[in-house]
């Protein structure tokens, strides 16, 4: 009983924050995460190695996996609880020429009912001076969506994502990036398994359920600026922002705060991040009636709601790249981070406790979002 | 082809003048001004936020993943 998955995340993570003339440092991570919240566990690994080739490639792969166990809200008013795995594994290739830097990345993820392919490709020059790093990206996701209780059903959906992103040293002390990104989606983009919720007299609850039905296109625009400046001591003060519009009318603005503090060998971090977003205009928390609209959905991540995350972490680095006896490997560090998430739903009643039209509470969550990890330099 | 059509019209502004020098760049190269100095746990933290809010992209790194119930 799932879900979406959105395989945007492998295309966009390929992009990240380019630096066009130097290739990214050898490493690897092993990392460990765990969601807990709303009556969902998710938890598993990742695991990132890069390698140089030369000194004009780079090579990189992923193994990542979601161990999924869930009893929310949404499983728990209209279906059973379930237990399912999503293995998603991806490699990608640097290829640096001069002040240019080219990325290719293919991304692969499997679960049950839904199968997820990207393949993405970007382009970084560093210009005047290396002062500015400009990054074009293009992505495309071919996504296949079955339903586990219906072997016949099944419905793409392609994805096509535009990316462009500036890197710009502003000043001795000050670094900043600005990223626009457009995203169209056009095919199945319903979860198969959920449902609205629509007023019913002869029901003795006084509301019925019946299947979603989303549009089959979507087009999303996003921009995001981060700036980071060095404190006259030895600290990094973080501000980002995003403002976010689509074609189904949701538009959200998200703000976060960071502050980043070394100590000896310990970098410590504290992060605050604060969302806001409008609906979608077929959003309803409870239709009229049966079939009442042409597209209907009661999906909360589609309802208007706030959230906010409070993230706290520590990394130690306990290999230093001072002629240790490691081998090959250069430097050694572990990180664990915890983020407190609260949302807050304003137009998502809480029908858990079966209580009377009218007179459910609206819902809320709160999720502790764990990660531990090792990452080595070599 | 746009892709080549923005970087040969950008490159006729190369005599812009840097205005930090590469030896005053020191602090920006502590790592502590590492943009994403942590890409597995960046991405991974953002596959949580797309799946648990409707907004997606434009935070320059990103992750992916499922949307459970």
């Amino acid at each position: 009983m799932i879900r979406r998955v959105l395989l945007i995340a492998a295309a966009l993570s390929a992009f990240g924050a380019a630096k066009a003339g130097v290739l990214p440092d050898d490493r690897a991570d092993v990392l460990y995460h765990r969601y807990d919240g709303g009556g969902v566990t998710i938890d598993g690994p990742s695991i990132l190695v890069r390698k140089k080739a030369g000194k004009s490639l780079s090579f990189v792969g992923n193994y990542y996996v979601d161990m999924i166990s869930s009893a929310s809200i949404d499983v728990i008013t209209t279906a059973s609880p379930y237990t399912e795995e999503r293995t998603q594994w991806s490699m990608g290739m640097d290829y640096l020429r001069g002040n240019t830097t080219m990325r290719v990345n293919y991304a692969t993820s499997e679960e049950s009912d839904f199968d997820a392919e990207t393949v993405s490709f970007s382009v970084s020059q560093d210009m005047f001076g290396d002062l500015t790093t400009l990054t074009l990206s293009y992505a495309l996701g071919d996504d296949l969506v079955r339903k586990s209780d219906d072997s016949t059903f099944e419905a793409p959906l392609d994805r096509q994502i535009y990316g462009v992103g500036i890197t710009q040293i502003l000043t001795k002390n000050l670094i900043s990036t600005i990223n626009i990104e457009t995203i169209t989606e056009e095919g199945y983009l319903n979860n198969p398994y959920r449902s609205v919720r629509y007023f019913d007299p002869d029901s003795e609850l006084g509301y019925s359920f019946e299947g979603e039905l989303y549009p089959n296109t979507r087009t999303s625009n996003a921009v995001g600026i981060r700036m980071r400046y060095f404190l006259p001591y030895r600290a990094a003060l973080e501000g980002e922002y995003r403002f976010f519009t689509d074609t189904w009318d949701i538009e959200s603005n998200t703000v976060a705060f960071s502050y980043i503090h070394p100590w000896k060998e310990w970098t410590f971090t504290g992060k605050f991040r604060y969302h806001d977003q409008t609906g979608a205009h077929f959003y309803s928390d409870l239709f009229g009636r049966s079939e009442e609209t042409n597209f209907r959905g009661r999906d909360k991540e589609l309802s208007e709601l706030t959230s906010y995350t409070l993230m706290m972490q520590a990394a130690y680095e306990f290999l230093r790249d001072d002629g240790n006896d490691w081998g090959f490997i250069k430097r050694g560090k572990i990180t664990a981070s915890l983020n407190l998430l609260h949302v807050d739903y304003h137009d998502f009643s809480d029908l858990s406790a079966g209580q009377p039209l009218g007179e459910e509470p609206l819902y809320d969550l709160d999720a502790n979002i764990f990660q531990i990890y090792f990452s080595f330099f070599y | 082809m746009l892709t080549v059509v923005v970087l040969a019209g950008l490159s006729g502004c190369s005599s812009i003048e840097p205005w930090v020098k590469p030896y005053e760049r020191d602090k920006l190269a502590d790592p502590i001004m590492a943009l994403d100095g942590d890409p597995v746990s960046t991405a991974y933290i953002q596959h949580v936020y797309e799946a648990r809010e409707g907004a997606r992209g434009g935070e320059g790194a990103a992750g992916g993943g499922c949307g459970c119930n």
